[in-house]
């Protein structure tokens, strides 16, 4: 399984390293909704210094749906489903390095989000080791829930318009999580954002589990 | 010897069209049979029943001995066949020797396998370091061609294998079908190119409107020497 999610894994990075679609379309996407969102909201920094927690989330939300959506158009090009149904991949495998690479992908673009918020909305971090253990579990529910109804609308015609419907209120709980959590690090009180941690990380493990375990079946039968 | 491909009255239903309608087939090992019909009898739909990736309404399938009609089952027989359908399954962003080595892989060859597949494919060289997304369908189809090599499969479905390529690249596929014929595989194909397809196969069987309707053909090309060793 963990060979197979490697493989796959690295296969995914190495497709989005030669297409360039996260460095040239995504990370440029994620930068304009800070700027959006400064413009919209308060260019004297007020308001958008205690909401930067929630616009980080939201923008990295907005770049999840990109990068999901970009993992599977790739398999649904030219046979690729069936290729990999007929690969002997171990379904939980892909799942995992399906995951795995969207993972790596958005902690990229997280680095690129952070470095806009600070810069432009003027906040200050008084918790480093609270934000980046927010940052990790995260994005691994992130993954692994994109992941898992990234398959499920795959199959269908729609996808590009089902795929928000059905995964941003699902994902409803890491946004909550994690905007509470990042206002604890930046300028909180760093206490008050670990039970929230906590509960990004339940979410993700849950959702990795279920998701090895569902991927399979969902592979077959969307 | 247990045939590789036992079908018998089996019936798939595409939602709620019967893409195979009761289709009677046996191929014994080492064989190379070859499926004809109009555009429509359901020649894809048989190669990728047999490849366990359709399921099995009615009937009795069984493939490398595996009973199809078990999803368990289904899946387990994709690993010792190679498909080449209409599809390629390649990643464009990615070199052909990505994605030949990516599929190899998969399926647990050796990097040895990829290099002796790319060079029994015309694949070498330049044209290995090339972006798929560059290649014209032909390379394209010499691209596949190589992944399923590498695989080195027991069974091969070949979905009009002839489609898109040049003379060259032509006999290039009818050798290899061969040599993995004298190496212990077996081979079901479709295509229109009949006189060519007829020339290679053993064995002719027409589908019509889904299901087989008369028996099979005789042989028409001898059966290799080593595949008449018990």
């Amino acid at each position: 399984m963990f060979r197979d999610a490697g493989l796959v894994a690295g296969k995914d990075l190495r497709v989005e390293l030669r297409s360039r679609v996260t460095t040239q379309q995504v990370a440029p996407f994620a930068i304009l909704v800070l700027i959006l969102f400064g413009v919209a909201l308060d260019p004297d920094r007020g308001i958008l210094t205690r909401a930067s927690s929630g616009l980080f989330w939201v923008a990295v939300l907005f770049c999840s749906l990109l990068a999901i959506q970009r993992a599977f158009t790739i398999e649904a090009a030219d046979g690729g489903r069936d290729a990999l149904r007929l690969s002997g991949l171990d379904p939980a495998g892909i799942f995992l390095g399906k995951a795995s690479a969207i993972f790596v992908q958005l902690v990229a673009l997280e680095v690129v989000l952070a470095v806009g918020v600070l810069v432009m909305y003027g906040t200050e971090v008084t918790g480093v080791p609270l934000l980046l253990a927010t940052c990790l579990a995260a994005t691994a529910g992130l993954a692994a829930a994109g992941t898992l109804y990234g398959v499920l609308a795959a199959g269908l015609r729609v996808r590009e318009t089902l795929l928000p419907i059905l995964l941003l209120p699902v994902l409803a709980p890491v946004l909550i999580g994690a905007t509470k959590a990042f206002e604890a690090a930046l300028g909180g009180v760093a206490a008050d954002g670990w039970p929230w941690f906590g509960l990004l990380v339940t979410f993700a493990l849950l959702y990795t589990t279920f998701g090895t375990l569902a991927f399979g079946p969902l592979l077959e039968e969307s | 010897m247990e045939p590789v491909v036992q079908l018998r009255g089996a019936v798939t239903l595409l939602g709620r069209f019967p893409a195979l309608a009761g289709i009677d087939l046996e191929v014994a090992a080492g064989e190379i049979v070859l499926v004809r019909g109009p555009n429509g009898a359901g020649k894809t739909t048989l190669l990728r029943l047999c490849a366990g990736l359709l399921p099995v309404t009615r009937g009795e399938a069984i493939v490398l001995g595996h009973d199809l009609t078990d999803r368990r089952q289904a899946r387990a027989v994709r690993r010792r066949v190679g498909l080449l359908g209409h599809a390629t399954g390649l990643y464009d962003e990615l070199t052909v020797v990505d994605n030949v080595r990516f599929w190899a892989r998969a399926a647990g060859a050796a990097p040895a396998d990829v290099e002796a597949a790319l060079g029994a494919c015309g694949l070498e060289g330049r044209l290995a370091d090339l972006v798929v997304a560059s290649l014209s369908a032909g390379q394209r189809r010499r691209t596949s061609l190589a992944c399923l090599l590498a695989r080195r499969p027991e069974l091969w479905l070949l979905d009009e294998p002839h489609a898109g390529l040049d003379q060259d690249g032509r006999d290039v596929l009818d050798g290899l079908v061969r040599q993995a014929v004298a190496s212990g595989a077996t081979v079901l194909l479709s295509s229109h190119e009949l006189a060519r397809a007829e020339a290679l196969a053993h064995r002719v069987v027409t589908i019509v409107g889904g299901t087989t309707d008369r028996p099979a053909a005789p042989v028409t090309a001898p059966i290799p020497e080593p595949l008449l060793v018990p």
